[in-house]
């Protein structure tokens, strides 16, 4: 009685464990239940149960409740389906008149708005497009085509590339220094000597469209959200599950608002970048010190001047910061909108992939980690940049970069023009080089693919089969051995141990969301590859953090070193294991480990950095040696810190294991693949993605609330 | 008495979801005990005093005193919760939007603790802003700005960037900018309490001279006595939002009305604030060689008073005896009255 006194909580623990176990053995598996491989509930099975609810017929596998929970939520995406189409085909019919027919159309309303936006996007894409690259769909639309035939030199003659070279690295200098502009410049001459130009600049504006679009409308809905308590507590539900919703299942529905193409990627886009450009506007302005906002009321602003000539410059750096976010996140968007039919880098990667040509993928993947980081640096650069003052400068200090950028038009168009007289026969290097006409490496990369496969065949292959008979199997085997009641009890109680009665009632709705679906056995599956990936994750992390961290400038190093992973978009990871290991779960598990493991050890590292100095002082006074200053003083203090590295290990895990669908996985996430494909997928992607992200939310909620805990235990903010 | 710029009437500033009904129903009669276990915090509790043209008033209190909510709801950067504010005669509560912020561009200045200067600006933008949120043209502000620049003694570092200055530099910077539309009313919320004890005396000094010659309406808050002592007219003592004392400092010394104000009031060095005519004896009236000023601090003639024996004749300016104060007398004052722990 007396050691449970001492330790209460050990003994809940204990005693929630004992109960989960004793739930796993007293419930027996059906012996009717097997995991269903492929899409077998769509099949009518005389074996199946059905019920209706809302005139939707839903059929699954009965089995016991404690066992399983039925699919009380299968009508859920039939019913999205349902409604989308109705909104889509035939809700709120009207006249509309059509440009092209000269006549009114009765249209619904929803598809006359989102033919509507795909056509500006659509312009706004191909306006940028056809400024870099050359083409006619821009003066066409203003014009006609019969215009264009009448006038053929009338088309946009596109920048040569050495242009786009040049301002990139002008910007760069601009905005950081010498280093990056080198860089930038360096960067944009290998995408244009190795072929990739095309696609290149097909994703840059890709960006240049949906990253501007983002950025309005983040810091519109910011400023909102500041200014309104109920507005902030509206979004905030739908941020909290856009950022752990995985980005490939908000393709699907994107897919049947406004179909396939460059449009519709840019559109879904915006749904995904906005939310962190929110997020950091707000806190942008809500860490604005109350005085500054005090002073500007005092010298009399208007609410007008209030927001824009004292709010927002104050928060400048927060909201660029917000603005680096858009970025990327429009960047990785760009890859993975390749599923959906968007041109770029990403659209030739994924060929590449599905015709297993390694070399090929590896330099697309090259590009986009280059432009990645290049675009990362610019826009932190610009962040982290102080305003100077101008007031003394001459003209031609204030405008030399513009000037220098006139000249490396002047000297490009010249190159160009020169150029068409140089090659006469075929490609002028000097504007374009095309597509697949540069350098190419792939042969030299596929040789290696082929050399390390038919070297290493034996022991690769080796280590696969006893990962996945001696580890993974047994490992999936037990999590899909885990009656549904029991995995409930266990999570619920894991949530009011931690959180009290509050958590424990999110933790349940989460979870009981996801029992009630269809997909409770898949979930378990995407689970378990999450799980196994962030174990491995968190022991390299937190191991490579702890020894990293012993020296300043190998912490430095590592820090920066996660800063350029982080920036590649996480399809990228996919090129290196499908070289290695091929078309197996031990590939999709090494991608998930090597994505997860950059958090993992970037909060090791942050948290440990965070201990205050005044306690090393204090603590080497006292004597204690490296090992017992590590063990006593800076783990406990940077433990919560870590914790949040764990959150995030497990959204970049999950993540990466929905999207590992691609090389072929049981999970959550082949179905999404496959609503991708499907005419009514939308509510099961949709539906899917809330799934998973309602699993990340689960863990979230859990780690946050123990984080929040500790550190008021230790009173650090 | 000259006309009051400022007067307040039972201004109430209560925090929580129901405060308007709790004043209400207390009638007049707050407690901020009752209140807090209705989930209410008492700002400000029942402040009523006025300041007249170029008086500055001082008000004084520790942390969580309601010195600086006072202070809001006379800005009107919070909204009081019951009460009566006049701005020259104007009930400020009634203004609406357009109106306050006329009144602001135009009447009013204020300086912070924390500085709060945008960070995007230099020196002179800062100080133009107000300028230019008026709908002032650019040169003009700024000619204007530069002016102030000279002011409070920044010249030559007026395109720096307020990250590149001291932070007695920047609070310069932050007295200028609240002077530029050369209001009538001058709010001070804590200036030199994030400065170092050495730019503190020097600001303090600063702020007497420019006082000197702008003879503006001030209301200065602080929470260091002694400064309040060196700089008021008049100061208000305020505790769990209830002003406890407003008088001169003279009088605060000398009448400290409660126990609290007493506790400030036992480690002041009296020499320092008291003048001759605060302790004379007005029915004496000697006439001895040596004559001091009635308004003289002790400080500065005791010296000369304690080498006398008898008791030395005080004047007024046109020479006229007023009184006398006798050598035990100073040594009384200075010794006297204090705590006896030894």
């Amino acid at each position: 009685m007396e050691i449970i006194k001492k330790y209460p909580k050990v003994f809940q623990w204990l005693f929630l464990l004992v109960v989960f176990f004793a739930l796993c053995f007293a419930i027996d598996v059906p012996e009717t239940y097997k995991f269903i491989r492929g899409q077998a509930e769509f099949i009518k099975d005389p074996n199946q149960s059905t019920f209706v609810f809302l005139g939707k017929e839903v059929r699954y596998y009965a089995f016991d409740v404690f066992w399983r929970l039925p699919p009380l939520l299968g009508w859920l995406p039939i019913w999205i389906n349902d409604s989308l189409f109705f909104l889509m085909n035939e809700w709120m019919p009207m006249e509309f008149w059509n440009e092209d027919t000269q006549e009114f159309k009765t249209r619904p309303l929803l598809l006359q708005i989102s033919r509507n936006l795909t056509a500006f996007m659509t312009f706004l894409i191909e306006l940028i497009r056809e400024i870099l690259l050359g083409g006619l769909e821009t003066i066409v639309a203003f014009t006609s085509w019969d215009f264009i035939d009448a006038y053929p030199w009338a088309e946009l003659p596109g920048l040569p590339w050495t242009i786009v070279a040049a301002g990139f690295a002008i910007l760069s200098y601009k905005l950081s220094g010498k280093g990056l502009a080198i860089f930038a410049g360096l960067t944009m001459v290998y995408i244009s000597i190795f072929g990739q130009w095309k696609p290149s600049m097909q994703t840059l504006s890709f960006i240049l469209v949906a990253a501007p679009l983002s950025f309005a409308f983040g810091l519109g809905l910011g400023i909102a959200a500041f200014k309104s308590k109920r507005v902030e507590k509206a979004l905030y539900p739908i941020l909290l599950v856009m950022q752990t919703m995985p980005q490939y299942a908000v393709l699907v529905p994107a897919l049947v608002l406004f179909g396939v193409g460059d449009h519709a990627a840019v559109i879904i886009t915006m749904v995904v970048a906005i939310p962190p450009m929110i997020l950091l506007t707000l806190l942008g302005l809500r860490a604005i010190p109350p005085e500054v906002i005090e002073a500007g009321r005092m010298s009399g602003c208007t609410n007008w001047q209030l927001m824009f000539k004292v709010l927002i410059p104050t928060a400048r750096r927060d909201i660029l910061i917000g603005v680096n976010q858009v970025i990327m996140v429009c960047f990785s968007m760009a890859v993975i909108s390749a599923f959906i039919g968007a041109k770029g880098l990403g659209f030739n990667l994924l060929l590449a992939l599905n015709q297993l040509n390694i070399g090929l993928a590896l330099e697309a993947g090259l590009c986009i980690s280059l432009i990645a980081i290049l675009l990362d640096k610019m826009s932190l650069a610009w962040a982290n940049k102080q305003i100077d003052y101008f007031g003394n400068l001459t003209f031609y200090q204030r405008n030399k970069n513009l000037i220098f950028f006139g000249g490396a038009f002047i000297i490009g168009i010249l190159l160009a023009y020169i150029g068409s007289f140089y090659f006469k026969e075929g490609f002028n290097y000097l504007f374009e080089v095309p597509h697949n006409k540069g350098i190419s490496t792939a042969d030299f990369w596929n040789k290696g693919v082929d050399w390390i496969f038919e070297t290493f065949f034996v022991y690769i292959k080796a280590f696969n089969t006893w990962l996945i008979q001696e580890v993974l199997q047994p490992m999936r085997a037990l999590y899909l051995r885990m009656p549904a009641v029991a995995t409930l009890v266990l999570v619920v109680g894991a949530g009011y141990l931690i959180g009290g009665i509050r958590s424990a009632l999110v933790v349940c709705a989460l979870t009981l969301f996801i029992a009630l679906s269809p997909w409770w056995d898949r979930a378990l599956v995407t689970t378990y590859m999450a799980t196994f990936g962030v174990i491995i994750s968190c022991i390299i992390g937190f191991t490579v953090g702890t020894l990293c961290f012993q020296n300043k400038n190998s912490a430095k190093f590592m820090l920066g070193v996660c800063d350029i992973f982080q920036t590649f978009p996480s399809f990228v990871y996919l090129i290196p294991v499908m070289m290695l290991f091929g078309i197996t779960d031990t590939s999709v598990l090494i991608a998930v480990i090597v994505y997860a493991t950059i958090p993992a050890t970037r909060y090791t590292i942050e948290g440990l950095r965070s201990v205050p100095a005044g306690l090393h002082d204090a603590a080497t006074m006292s004597g204690v040696n490296k090992f017992q200053r590590l063990t006593k003083i800076e783990f406990p203090l940077a433990f919560p810190h870590m914790m949040l590295g764990l959150n995030q290990t497990i959204v970049f895990a999950l993540f990466m294991v929905i999207i590992g669908a691609f090389i072929g996985t049981e999970d959550l996430g082949q179905y999404i693949l496959k609503a991708l494909s499907d005419k009514n997928g939308a509510g099961i992607g949709l539906t899917l993605g809330i799934c998973v992200a309602f699993i990340g939310l689960i863990f979230d909620n859990l780690i946050r609330t123990y984080v929040g805990k500790r550190k008021k235990h230790l009173g650090i903010d | 008495m000259s006309e009051a710029v400022i007067k307040c009437e039972n201004v109430y500033k209560i925090f929580g979801s129901n405060a308007q009904k709790m004043l209400q129903d207390a009638n007049g009669n707050v407690d901020a005990k009752t209140f807090q276990e209705n989930g209410c915090i008492v700002g400000v509790n029942d402040a009523s005093f006025e300041v007249s043209k170029g008086e500055m008033l001082v008000v004084m209190g520790l942390s969580g005193s309601g010195k600086s909510t006072l202070l809001r709801c006379i800005s009107r950067l919070t909204e009081a919760t019951g009460g009566k504010i006049f701005i020259e005669g104007q009930d400020l509560l009634k203004l609406n939007n357009k109106e306050l912020i006329n009144l602001r561009r135009n009447k009013m200045g204020m300086v912070f603790q924390s500085f709060a200067l945008l960070p995007h600006k230099t020196v002179v933008e800062n100080i133009a802003f107000p300028l230019q949120i008026k709908g002032i043209k650019t040169e003009d502000s700024i000619s204007k700005a530069m002016d102030m620049v000279k002011l409070v003694g920044l010249d030559g570092r007026e395109n720096y960037f307020p990250r590149e200055l001291s932070g007695g530099q920047q609070q310069r910077v932050g007295i200028a900018r609240s002077l530029a539309v050369e209001p009538d009313i001058w709010f001070l919320d804590e200036p030199f309490s994030a400065l170092d004890p050495l730019i503190r005396k020097e600001m303090q000094d600063e702020f007497l001279r420019l006082q000197e010659k702008l003879q503006k309406t001030i209301m200065f808050i602080t929470h260091d006595f002694d400064e309040a002592l060196k700089l008021a007219d008049r100061i208000a003592i305020m505790k769990d939002g209830i002003i406890e004392q407003l008088d001169t400092p003279a009088n605060i010394v000398l009448n400290p009305a409660t126990e609290y104000v007493k506790k400030f009031t036992e480690e002041v060095p009296r020499e320092k604030v008291l003048t001759i005519e605060d302790v004379m004896d007005r029915s004496d009236s000697v006439s001895s060689d040596l004559k001091v000023l009635k308004d003289e601090i002790i400080e500065n003639v005791a010296e000369k008073i304690l080498t006398q024996e008898k008791s030395v004749s005080v004047i007024d300016q046109n020479n006229k005896v007023v009184g006398s104060i006798n050598p035990s007398k100073i040594i009384q004052t200075v010794f006297g009255g204090r705590k006896s722990n030894n």
